[in-house]
């Protein structure tokens, strides 16, 4: 045995300089465990944005598309169900789309890039199910509107801006996800200039 | 010093396994070298070119490539991405297996991690030593795999390969002596270009079978260098506290 | 507060007093060497195995149909994916380097020797288990080597007269090994072994603890006491756990507390080992086609056999041993003696001398040569059977069990030295 005092301040440093050390490995060591759950690239690729074509697309027509996993329709809004977007304002929960459901650019009136393209998910805020769309006799649900969408689950109502109406259950405007038009006919839902 | 264990180990394996099955072709020394991107990217070309026909890569995604070569999406869709819908697909082809095993004899192979099953050194010996073999179904066999039923697709690049040989004298008497391989100089490409592109294409599919091998090295020096840190405070502490017993 | 809390759980769980038991007051020979590493590494690789391995089976399908894609998923989709992958496949190689090493330790200074019979045992019970988990392992990838491996194998239970061909049937559930093979190993492989895994270790510790460690001096430290006075004891410096001293009955001598000395000396092991674990792993994984086998990146084909079919290499000594002995029953029956010779070594070795520093140069030559034939098996057990080497495996095979019968008769009045009276 060294006959020499004991230097505990040496001591004390060495241990803490070799834990912090240590406890810095231990971290890095953490760090392929808890990244290899973010998503795959299978994910990332069954994930991607979705192209959509419109160019055969109707007065009044909605298309689906599937964006990871969810139903996203593209509806072609006719000049007087714009104009009956204005009619509905005080019966709209949120009228001014104050709920952070949209990207900037749906910040409108007219929740859209183009007034005539209307895109949003087609996915009731309340539990989850998917509305029924009504181009024609959506008086019968709420009075003075001709067109909307009604979600047979439990009777939520929204406008042809998605806006959904007081009084339903659902609380929430409908989503609207990020989309960019690369040219006149061809919508890429997933991806808008921003993230593109 | 363990990396030559490995190599003793595995020189010692290989050679009593030449020695015991018999004759085995010398193989070329293929010049691999995955950080340079553009012999990867005109690797990536010829494959596209010359093996998608029949040859697909089903374990590595377009996306992968495109990232990993440096290659924007757009530019690798309009000039590699044949087979692909979307950029993320793999690398399929849309060849009908049942008859491709009928036609060749055998089904072509997956080739996603052929460099890791047959090493590059095989791979590049391999598409440089087919000969002309009139006896062969697809007229020409091959020096390091025999009876191969893959036909010479990279003829019109080296041109149509002989088995040449010279009349050299052996023990006095006058002999056929192989000497090697030569073509008719048909081909675009001269010996020297073909031997590039050959190794470009070698070392693509050394890449493909191994995406993550570059990351993994450059990770490994990080690391090692932090266990080389964390080794010396281990060792001081250690003898710190032994002085206690000594 | 922290002190109440502490107090209430260590008096309904001596949590405490355990962990004084078994690493703050637990007596440990001062002069344990190089040889004393590889228990704690052969942890350690453990705790690897089992979190790797989690993580693996949250992306791996167990199905004849998925399992390959699955393995290039992880390689080339998951973020890190690889890198799980290969600590686990450079572990499981990294747990044979350091068991061997950890047995042949045991071996050199005679740690199965009286009282540590059963330590041993659990020991060998380990080794079975881990080769057993080892080589359900290698079937999941279910590439050529796996696939043709297993196949060779089980088909070694066939010899067993009898019922050797019902057993393998029932051992693959099927005519051939298929899907049904792979999902049975996969349950084995994830959950069965490792829980047994884990209980046999601790049962190795408890067995370890309960007699005391032994050291490369073969000699005790702990002592009757009968009143004598010891210069220059270091364990005066210290209070050990009232169970190693009988309440005063025993005086440790030359032994110093696991923590913080074995702790401090086994972090530097650990990382020392880790340097060389990572070097394989990021820069070498295939192990130089000996930890991952370039057939194995083929998908498995049960109508195309691979030119050479070899287990993974820490199974070779005992595989040339296997194919050495022409005869196919026996030749089975000779590679399970070679394990179970190795079992019997506490009743073999008959001298009452423990470490080999103080034993014959006869057993000195005779552990050499053990160790000798053990690695040249191993290479064999790698090379194609050819009329050459099958000779040279049926030499090597006759040295390896001569092992256990000149142990046997020597050591009965094999010439020792005087043994120390204190560690060196």
């Amino acid at each position: 045995m060294s006959n020499a005092p004991v230097d505990h301040g040496r001591r004390r440093f060495l241990t803490i300089a070799t834990s912090v050390v240590g406890g810095v490995g231990a971290i890095g060591a953490a760090v392929p465990f808890i990244a290899s759950w973010n998503p795959s690239e299978r994910a990332k690729q069954a994930g991607a944005a979705v192209t959509a074509d419109i160019s055969k697309l109707e007065d009044g027509q909605l298309i689906r598309v599937e964006w990871r996993g969810k139903p996203v329709w593209i509806v072609k809004r006719t000049p007087a169900m714009l104009e009956s977007l204005t009619k509905a304002v005080d019966k709209l929960r949120d009228p001014a789309s104050e709920e952070p459901q949209q990207p900037d650019y749906a910040k409108n009136d007219h929740r859209s890039k183009k007034p005539e393209i209307f895109v949003a998910v087609g996915i009731c805020t309340h539990l989850g199910c998917s509305p029924t769309y009504i181009m024609k006799d959506f008086d019968a649900q709420v009075e003075g509107i001709p067109s909307g969408f009604f979600c047979p689950c439990h009777g939520s109502t929204y406008d042809m801006a998605g806006r959904v109406f007081s009084g339903v259950p659902a609380p929430k405007n409908l989503m609207i996800p990020p989309y960019m038009f690369v040219d006149d006919t061809t919508i890429l839902i997933g991806e808008d200039e921003g993230t593109a | 010093m363990i990396k030559k264990l490995f190599t003793v180990l595995a020189l010692v394996a290989s050679s009593a396994a030449m020695a015991a099955g018999g004759h085995t072709v010398h193989l070329d020394k293929a010049p691999i070298d995955l950080t340079d991107k553009e012999s990867l990217q005109r690797g990536a070309r010829l494959f596209q070119n010359y093996c998608l026909g029949c040859h697909q890569m089903q374990y590595q995604r377009y996306s992968r490539t495109f990232r990993d070569l440096g290659i924007p999406d757009d530019v690798g869709m309009a000039t590699l991405g044949f087979t692909a819908n979307k950029v993320g697909d793999h690398i399929k082809n849309a060849a009908p297996k049942a008859d491709l095993a009928n036609w060749f004899g055998a089904a072509p192979p997956d080739l996603s991690n052929v460099a890791r099953v047959r090493g590059p050194d095989w791979i590049y010996t391999y598409l440089r030593t087919f000969y002309v073999d009139p006896s062969r179904p697809f007229g020409v066999n091959n020096e390091v795999f025999p009876l191969v039923g893959m036909p010479h697709v990279l003829q019109e690049l080296q041109g149509i390969p002989y088995k040449s040989t010279e009349t050299r004298l052996v023990d006095g008497v006058p002999t056929e002596v192989d000497v090697g391989i030569k073509t008719d100089g048909s081909g675009e490409l001269s010996t020297e270009e073909y031997d590039r592109a050959v190794a470009d294409l070698v070392n693509y599919l050394e890449y493909v079978g191994e995406p993550s091998k570059l990351e993994s090295r450059s990770l490994g020096v990080k690391v090692l260098i932090f266990l080389g840190i964390f080794f010396i405070f281990a060792f001081l502490l250690k003898k710190e506290y032994w002085r206690d017993v000594h | 507060m922290f002190k109440n809390f502490m107090s209430w759980i260590e008096y309904r769980m001596p949590f405490m007093e355990k962990m004084n038991l078994h690493v703050m007051q637990y007596p440990a020979p001062k002069n344990f060497n190089f040889w004393y590493f590889f228990g704690s590494l052969a942890m350690l690789v453990l705790v690897n195995q089992i979190l790797t391995g989690i993580w693996l089976t949250m992306n791996f399908v167990p199905t004849s149909d998925g399992a390959f894609a699955s393995v290039e998923y992880i390689m080339r989709d998951v973020d890190y994916g690889w890198l799980l992958r290969y600590m686990h496949s450079t572990g499981a190689s990294a747990f044979f380097v350091v068991v061997y090493l950890h047995m042949l330790r045991g071996m050199m200074y005679g740690s199965y020797q009286k009282p540590r019979e059963l330590l041993w045992i659990f020991g060998m019970l380990i080794f079975l288990v881990l080769m057993a988990e080892a080589f359900m392992g290698y079937l999941l990838p279910w590439g050529q080597m796996s696939f043709w491996g297993a196949q060779v194998i089980i088909s070694i239970f066939g010899v067993i007269p009898v019922i050797g061909d019902d057993l393998t049937l029932w051992i693959r559930g099927d005519y051939v090994i298929s899907g049904a093979t792979l999902n049975r190993f996969f349950a084995l492989h994830v959950i069965a072994l490792p829980l047994v895994l884990v209980v046999l270790v601790f049962l190795h510790i408890i067995a370890l603890h309960e007699v005391g460690s032994n050291n490369p001096d073969g000699i005790d430290v702990k002592r009757p006491n009968d009143g004598q006075k010891i210069e220059d004891n270091v364990s005066d410096k210290f209070t050990f756990h009232e169970y190693f001293t009988k309440g005063g009955k025993k005086i440790i001598v030359d032994a110093i507390p696991f923590h913080p000395y074995y702790t401090v000396k086994d972090i530097v092991g650990v990382v020392g080992f880790l340097i060389i674990f990572c070097w394989v792993i990021f820069f070498a994984p295939e192990g130089g086609g000996f930890f991952l086998e370039p057939p194995n990146f083929e998908p498995a084909n049960p109508m195309k056999t691979p030119d050479h079919i070899a287990p993974v290499w820490y199974f070779t000594p005992f595989y040339a041993i296997l194919r050495a002995v022409p005869d196919q029953l026996f030749g089975a029956i000779f590679m399970f003696l070679a394990i179970i010779f190795l079992a019997l070594l506490p009743w073999l070795d008959r001298c009452p001398v423990r470490s080999i520093r103080y034993r014959s140069n006869l057993h000195k030559a005779n552990l050499i040569m053990f160790c000798i034939s053990f690695v040249v098996l191993g290479v064999l057990g790698v090379l194609p059977a050819t009329p050459t080497y099958t000779l040279l495996a049926q030499i090597f095979s006759f040295t390896y069990f001569a092992y256990f019968g000149l142990l046997w008769f020597y050591s009965k009045n094999e010439k020792t030295k005087p043994l120390p009276v204190r560690l060196s």
